[in-house]
């Protein structure tokens, strides 16, 4: 019995998981988004109107599926699943503490960019077969943008891997431990902040977020890809779209802002609170992702491709370079 | 090592029986009246005009194709980086070569026009 439930446990968890995270951050949005723009957000149900998504996910499992006609039957139904089981495979490999993480893979930040990456196709599988024009253009736009800024996203990481010498995300973290010159936390943001950079825009664009949004622009596609979805299926979609801003944060927590460690904290300390310095960080970085959405308009798509393939992949290719003969010239016979 | 490895397909099953559960407990909890008004094409209330499956422009599949080599060439890149410290100087001369191949890719694709949005 406990020969089967072993690897299951671990699964219903990472379940929970992004279930909470889709309901603490549409209200966390809701509310951002609210006092950014004056305005107050949901304040009706519950106190300050906390209980709103909960609310919300109920009446989105009670509605209606329509299912509209002419619609590529097998995909329709199918887009669903290979948008979400992606993202929840993402969490596999997050290392929350040094102790609590779901597996711990030697290739964890490959396979986390490898998953993410399956993400579009289920995009779109959704956009081609909803038999919708909006929901073909968005599906194709989406599908563009991801595509090239999935390059300079990889590149941006590489320089870590190369003076970590390891794709364990665990390792990454070890790493980053302690201060220089007694006062500079030792993390990767200080050492390669273009690398930060271009992770943050290409990151933005991965995850469909302002000002990259082309792909659901409401005034113009309605909802995208997702317009003809109704009751749970776009409820599942929309999970895994935040649920993959959270697991974005959360590697950029990881490989650029020491993950769950934190400077001047003794490990003794530290240790019983680690996953939550995780959670709390990552949840920082979604706050900023947040705070852009609110604050920069959409920008045009033939200025986002050019940003994509004329300016981040050179300059990524460069850093990467630079930062190669920096390091042989620092320590020609290997940094840790 | 391998039990990683049974968990990830334990993610895979799960994930997928997931969705069908959620899927079949709204479509159980919901009450489905269909329609063939409800289920028309929603284009903003206007008459969907000709197929859904329109011709797209042809430079999306430019794009995409150059993003299958780069990121193809991305991937190769990785196992270079894991190994970058622990090998010597003359690891630098490699990644100039196989970066300058890339780099030459790219300015043929710049030159030739494919990095225009038209």
């Amino acid at each position: 019995m406990s020969q089967v439930l072993a690897p299951i446990l671990p699964v219903l968890a990472a379940i929970g998981l992004m279930l909470a995270n889709g309901v603490v951050l549409i209200y966390m949005l809701r509310k951002v988004l609210g006092h950014l723009h004056l305005r107050l957000g949901p304040v009706h149900v519950g106190p300050k109107g906390v209980v709103q998504t909960t609310a919300d996910v109920l009446k989105l499992l009670s509605k209606e599926d329509v299912k509209p006609n002419g619609v590529d039957r097998w995909m329709y139904v199918l887009a669903p699943v290979i948008v979400f089981v992606p993202s929840l495979m993402a969490y596999a490999a997050l290392p929350f503490s040094e102790t609590l993480r779901i597996t711990r893979l030697d290739t964890g930040l490959l396979y986390t960019f490898a998953v993410l990456s399956v993400v579009p196709l289920g995009v779109i599988m959704a956009g081609w077969s909803s038999a919708n024009k909006y929901a073909l253009i968005g599906a194709l736009r989406a599908a563009a943008q991801q595509v090239a800024y999935e390059v300079p996203l990889l590149l941006s990481v590489l320089p870590v891997v190369m003076i970590v010498g390891s794709m364990d995300l665990a390792e990454i973290v070890a790493f980053q431990t302690g201060v220089w010159l007694g006062v500079v936390p030792r993390w990767f943001v200080v050492l390669l902040i273009p690398s930060f950079v271009i992770f943050m825009i290409a990151a933005l664009c991965e995850l469909n977020q302002t000002p990259f949004d082309m792909s659901e622009a409401e005034s113009e596609l309605v909802s995208g890809f997702a317009t003809e979805y109704s009751s749970m299926k776009f409820g599942l979609i929309f999970l895994s779209e935040f649920s993959n801003s959270f697991v974005i944060s959360a590697l950029a927590v990881t490989l650029f802002f020491g993950g769950w460690t934190l400077p001047f904290v003794p490990d003794s300390v530290l240790a019983p609170i680690a996953p939550v310095v995780f959670v709390l960080k990552t949840y920082i970085g979604i706050f900023v992702f947040m705070w852009i959405r609110g604050t920069l308009p959409r920008v045009r798509i033939d200025h986002l491709m050019n940003l994509g393939w004329k300016w981040l992949i050179p300059i990524s290719l460069a850093w990467l370079m630079l930062v190669g003969v920096v390091v042989k010239l620092v320590a020609p016979g290997g940094v840790a | 090592m391998a039990s990683d490895y049974v968990v990830l397909g334990t993610f895979v099953l799960v994930g997928v029986v997931f969705v069908m559960v959620t899927v079949t407990l709204s479509n159980l909890l919901s009450h489905q009246r269909p329609s063939f008004e409800k289920g028309r094409i929603y284009e903003c209330g206007v008459e969907p005009i000709g197929p859904p499956w329109v011709q797209f422009r042809i430079g999306y599949y430019v794009y995409a194709l150059l993003f299958v080599v780069f990121d193809i060439e991305t991937v190769f890149l990785y196992p270079w980086a894991v190994v970058f410290g622990r090998m010597g100087p003359f690891i630098l001369v490699e990644m100039a070569v196989f970066v300058g191949i890339l780099v030459l890719g790219l300015l043929y694709a710049w030159k030739e026009g494919a990095l225009t949005w038209r």
